[in-house]
């Protein structure tokens, strides 16, 4: 333990902390069917909770007769918005300053909207009864379409009929939610009649969904005796749920706790509140039984928080040499039938005011009309930070229609426009400060590791080739320079239902020199337990494997926001060094007491502390670790630990530079990637193995992103992608092979320079793809085209461009 | 995703199946593989008060080789169709289909009766029956009768199959010696169906070729082999064309399906030609 012979480097290694690539300590119980999620919770006397759902997507309800489900043997309850209302539960507030139908309340506004919940003793018999409750329905006209929603007499919310003013201020019209405007409109409009050159296009990212593999669900169990309620459930922020549950249920918070076990994937579909938890929660407090509610697929992908459906148009000026001079956006933002957003409060459209980009735009423009339709509701952030991954994939557009417009090289017109690494922190015209930033390098790097100007010749004679009826392949070389914005962040500009989205972390060290460390933030595949525990281990020399941390269980965890937005490494990861720390502060006191020596004559050496100029002269954490608990220290109180709670001065800014070489087979729209060379900064680098891990995975929904995952209604607002055979969720057999790479540009303002990294490779991915389809087909002529670039669709491009003779 | 509940029955011969689908009529139905009825019993699109096993029935498994015929046992999955060396040696085009089916754990369970029998435009292997002019065996309360391949399919999930009858062994045909065949498939991702998918034998002046999820049932055509095995390509794809008659659906409009459906077949042709002796 105290073995002299051991160098720092190799004293620093056996701690498995920050830059060591530690297996994952999850992975033990996850690879062996140990994992503990919600199904998997069994409680004594527990009853089923199942939904009737609406079959159509607009309509009212007439009647709901429960008599037939009510005489099955076994159901104990069927709820309706008439039994809600007493208890005020019928709605619910939405994250996004709407309320929400618990259950239908007179109407239904999305096909699979919750009509009625029936509970039983036994899975089987809820479902059983569920087909047995009769709704009368009268079909009412569907909108489907935002622009249509906008001009159309036919009001969909008409609970907020006569309403002109909502969350977000005025209400133009009767099925419009909000406008969001940043930026200089008049100074912008200007610059664009003034430019030398000016693109134009529509820039649609259609609607699709986060997917997690577990679904959303919960157990509700109160307890009559204690009073007390306890919710299991799929929450990526259960310390928040446990406020809203207490403000809407009017239970005392005390008396209510929240337990996210394991969480089989998130990305956002986690985030809200759903109308399985509300009546599951009912029922549990009715019945006094506890009362699972677990959605199938079905239900997950038509009627939980779906994200996207942004019609973004774009106007981009710039100097014939290239030299962008000024961006506009106009977004038509479909939220379906309530908005449901998870945005920060005071941002209805998220953050896609960081749509300028990696681009120094000295003037820009941006304008969000939120818009109801007969869809159901959501808009979360799938995989990236609140909106991000609109904002990037509009802008990485932009960029390849004004170099098409300018008939300049993609490449090189990102280049030229970049902020410069002098320029940091930048402050953009959109109103974001960017805090650091080396695009240049990162550029050039990814450009010569790919042999991009290889590639471009090996193009151009594709063309030829394809010319000259050698080939039906064409090369697509797809360009993507993103930055994000993540770490919600700031308490003075971020809050989530009044809530600052501060993070915590909460360490004690035992006796032996061993710790826990519990977080307000939630893993749901991002190993948190393994990363987290690698910050304690640098910042105060005890092994990783000497940690536990724990998160989820209100009851122990400190207050936080959770885990969504890549917030929780440049939040609670910056919590976690900070309450670091703090047990470091004391334990050098400690340190300097034992050796006889002040306070400021040791000084921290890996894993202990030595006397300044006699380093054979320490004591490590371990020895010191115990001190605190057998040694009476004047002045100083027993034990070792630390909170800290974590309110982050400014967002974090990663950053990466995407390439993708895709083939394309023009007669049957048949894609393959051939190559996607992925250079990721997130700043400071905990875990690279994990880095890689969230790499893939992101990279791997931005290719069903981008290649064919969407959610599609047909125009009687019937989903037309409910299930696995058509909703795109890549196999390793679609899933190509990722070339990672790195540079390193550490956060000013976190503690240890950590920026986040778990969103990038989704917001960089997206558009990288489609960009490779256009660029493809860019020498034929194409300037815009939809994603997702299924088979048909890349069929549709070709033909429409006369390739199919 | 909850089925309706239902009585599960086991027989451990036809005989006894075919009793049972007697006795409860529309009420009952068999279960191969169950990798098509399950889904739909989960879906409540498929309700019935019997569920008739059909895996404990020996008499509908193995496959038998012989010189002139190849006999496939209802049962057989298509992971054994896979695996079998001599099926093959003897059609190759088995192996090239199957291994286009779903994905390994769906053929570990899949059945080539189940796959014939269920008559969903989707599924690949009665479009490669029909190909290889397979005959398919059924037994009923009034015995045993052969309906070939090309006369099974009446309509999406409609057949020559009479309610109380079970598709009990598959009949082909072992090609003659020199005959190139092909399998190609469109599909959006592992385990999809086909966007379109072409079956071709072809060569010692034959030829025959079917394709798979252009119409509400698997289409042999007559026209398009006959115009093939004179060597007359363009013939054989413009006859096919005709035949087929695809519906706009996720996988894209009527145009594109057809297009691909030309591009499915000609590669096939050409892949079978190249294998031709």
């Amino acid at each position: 333990m105290n073995d002299q012979t051991l160098t720092p480097e190799e004293r620093a290694a056996n701690l498995k902390g920050m830059g060591c690539a530690r297996k994952r300590v999850e992975d033990v119980r996850f690879t062996q069917g140990k994992g503990n999620y919600v199904d998997d919770i069994k409680l004594d006397g527990m009853l089923f909770g199942d939904f009737v759902r609406s079959p159509y997507a607009h309509a009212r309800v007439v009647s709901v007769n429960k008599e037939a489900a009510l005489a099955v043997p076994g159901v104990v309850a069927v709820l309706t918005a008439e039994d809600l209302a007493p208890l005020g539960l019928h709605w619910m507030p939405t994250l996004a300053g709407d309320k929400q139908m618990v259950l239908a309340d007179g109407k239904v506004l999305f096909q699979g909207q919750e009509v009625a919940y029936v509970v039983a003793e036994d899975r089987y018999i809820a479902a059983d009864a569920v087909e047995l409750v009769e709704v009368e329905y009268e079909e009412l006209p569907v909108i489907t379409d935002p622009f249509e929603a906008l001009k159309s007499d036919v009001v969909l919310r008409e609970d907020l009929e006569g309403q002109t003013e909502g969350a977000h201020g005025p209400r133009k019209h009767h099925n419009h939610i909000f406008t969001w405007e940043q930026g200089d409109k008049d100074a912008t409009e200007a610059v664009l009649a003034e430019a030398d050159v000016v693109a134009e296009e529509m820039v649609y990212y259609h609607r699709t969904h986060p997917c997690p593999l577990e679904t959303c669900g919960c157990v509700a169990s109160m307890d009559k005796v204690t009073g007390k309620l306890t919710l299991y459930g799929t929450f990526q922020a259960p310390h928040a749920i446990r406020t809203v549950v207490s403000l809407i249920s009017g239970l005392a918070e005390h008396n209510i706790r929240v337990i996210s076990p394991d969480i089989g994937g998130g990305f956002g579909n986690k985030v809200g509140a759903y109308a399985g938890y509300v009546c599951s929660v009912v029922a549990s407090i009715v019945t006094g039984k506890p009362v699972k509610w677990v959605e199938d697929r079905m239900e997950n992908l038509m009627s939980t928080a779906f994200a996207r459906d942004y019609w973004m148009q774009g106007k981009i000026a710039a100097t014939k040499d290239g030299k962008i001079t000024g961006l506009w956006c106009h977004t038509t933002a479909d939220h379906g039938g309530f908005d449901a957003c998870a945005d920060p409060t005071k941002f209805p459209a998220g953050f896609m005011n960081i749509c300028t980009g990696s681009y120094d735009i000295p003037t820009a423009y941006l304008a969000v009309d939120g818009v109801y339709t007969n869809k159901a509701p959501g808009g979360v952030a799938y995989r990236c930070s609140f909106r991000v991954t609109e904002a990037a994939y509009f802008i990485e557009r932009m960029i390849e229609v004004l170099a098409i417009k300018l008939n300049m090289d993609a490449a090189e017109l990102r280049r030229i426009n970049f902020i410069k690494a002098d320029q940091f922190p930048y402050q953009s015209a959109l109103g974001w400060e960017y805090d650091s930033g080396d695009y240049h390098t990162a550029w050039d790097k990814a450009l010569k590791a790919v042999d991009y100007d290889g590639l471009r010749a090996e193009q151009a004679q594709r063309v030829e080739d394809f010319k000259a009826g050698k080939t039906r392949k064409l090369l697509g070389i797809g360009l993507t320079h993103f930055t994000e914005i993540v770490g919600a962040g700031p308490v003075k500009n971020c809050d989530i239902l009044g809530l600052g989205m501060f993070d915590s972390c909460e360490i004690r060290i035992h006796p032996t020199g061993s710790a826990i460390a519990r977080l307000g933030t939630i893993s749901q595949g991002q190993g948190h337990a393994t990363t987290f525990a690698q910050i304690i281990a640098s910042e105060i020399g005890l092994p990783a494997d000497d940690i536990t941390l724990e998160e989820g269980d209100t009851d122990t965890a400190p207050y936080g926001l959770g885990t969504y937005g890549s917030r929780s490494t440049p939040v609670a990861g910056a919590a976690t060094a900070m309450a670091a720390r703090k047990i470091r502060a004391k334990a050098q006191m400690i340190a300097a007491y034992l050796l006889e020596v002040h306070d400021d004559d040791v000084e921290w050496d890996v894993d202990r502390f030595a006397v300044k100029g006699a380093p054979e002269r320490f004591k490590t954490m371990k020895e010191i670790a115990f001190a605190a608990y057998n040694q009476a220290i004047p002045g100083l109180e027993p034990g070792l630990e630390a909170v800290s709670y974590y309110d982050p001065p400014n967002m974090t800014y990663p950053f990466g530079a995407y390439i993708c070489v895709m083939e394309i087979d023009v007669d049957t729209g048949e894609w393959e990637v051939r190559k996607f060379y992925a250079l990721d900064d997130c700043g400071t680098r905990i875990n690279p193995m994990i880095i890689d891990g969230q790499v893939h995975g992101g990279v791997t929904e931005a290719l069903a992103i981008a290649m064919g995952q969407e959610i599609a209604y047909d125009e009687m607002g019937n989903v037309k992608t409910g299930t696995l055979m058509d909703f795109f969720l890549p196999t390793a057999w679609e899933t190509p092979n990722y070339i990672t790479d790195y540079t390193v540009t550490p956060s000013p303002h976190h503690p240890i320079g950590a920026k986040g990294v778990g969103e990038s490779p989704n917001v960089g991915g997206v558009p990288c793809f489609s960009n490779a389809v256009h660029d493809a087909f860019r020498p034929f002529g194409l300037v815009q085209s939809h994603m997702p670039h299924d088979h048909w669709r890349i069929w549709k491009i070709a033909n429409g461009l006369g390739m199919h003779g | 995703m909850i089925p309706a509940g239902f009585e599960y029955h086991r027989p451990g011969d036809i005989a006894s199946a075919i009793g049972i689908l007697q006795e409860h009529g529309d009420e009952a139905r068999v279960i191969a593989g169950g990798h098509s009825l399950i889904p739909m019993m989960k879906l409540r699109m498929a309700e019935m008060g019997h569920l008739v096993d059909l895996q404990a029935i020996d008499e509908l498994k193995g496959v038998k080789i012989g010189s002139d015929t190849v006999s496939l046992g209802a049962m057989v999955t298509q992971h054994e169709m896979i695996t079998h060396d001599g099926l093959a040696s003897a059609i190759p085009l088995i192996r090239e289909a199957a291994l286009q089916i779903a994905d390994p754990q769906v053929r570990y369970m899949g059945t080539v009766g189940g796959n014939v029998a269920n008559g969903d435009p989707g599924n690949d292997m009665p479009g490669l029956m029909q190909c290889l002019n397979a005959t398919f065996e059924l037994s009923g309360p009034d015995g045993n009768r052969s309906v070939a391949a090309r006369d099974f399919y009446e309509a999406a999930y409609f057949t020559a199959r009479e309610d109380e009858e079970i598709l009990t062994r598959i009949s082909i045909p072992v090609p003659a010696a020199g005959v190139g065949q092909a399998y190609e498939k469109q599909k959006r991702k592992i385990g999809d169906y086909a966007t379109a998918a072409a079956a071709v034998m072809f060569g010692q002046g034959t030829a025959s070729v079917a394709m798979t999820n252009l119409a509400d049932t698997p289409i042999w055509s007559a026209d398009a082999s006959t115009a093939l095995a004179g060597g007359d390509v363009e013939g054989c794809v413009a006859a096919m064309l005709d035949a087929i008659d695809p519906v706009a659906d996720n996988r894209g409009p009527v145009e594109f399906k057809k297009h691909v459906a030309a591009v499915m077949l000609r590669r096939a042709i050409d892949r079978a030609q190249s294998r031709a002796g």
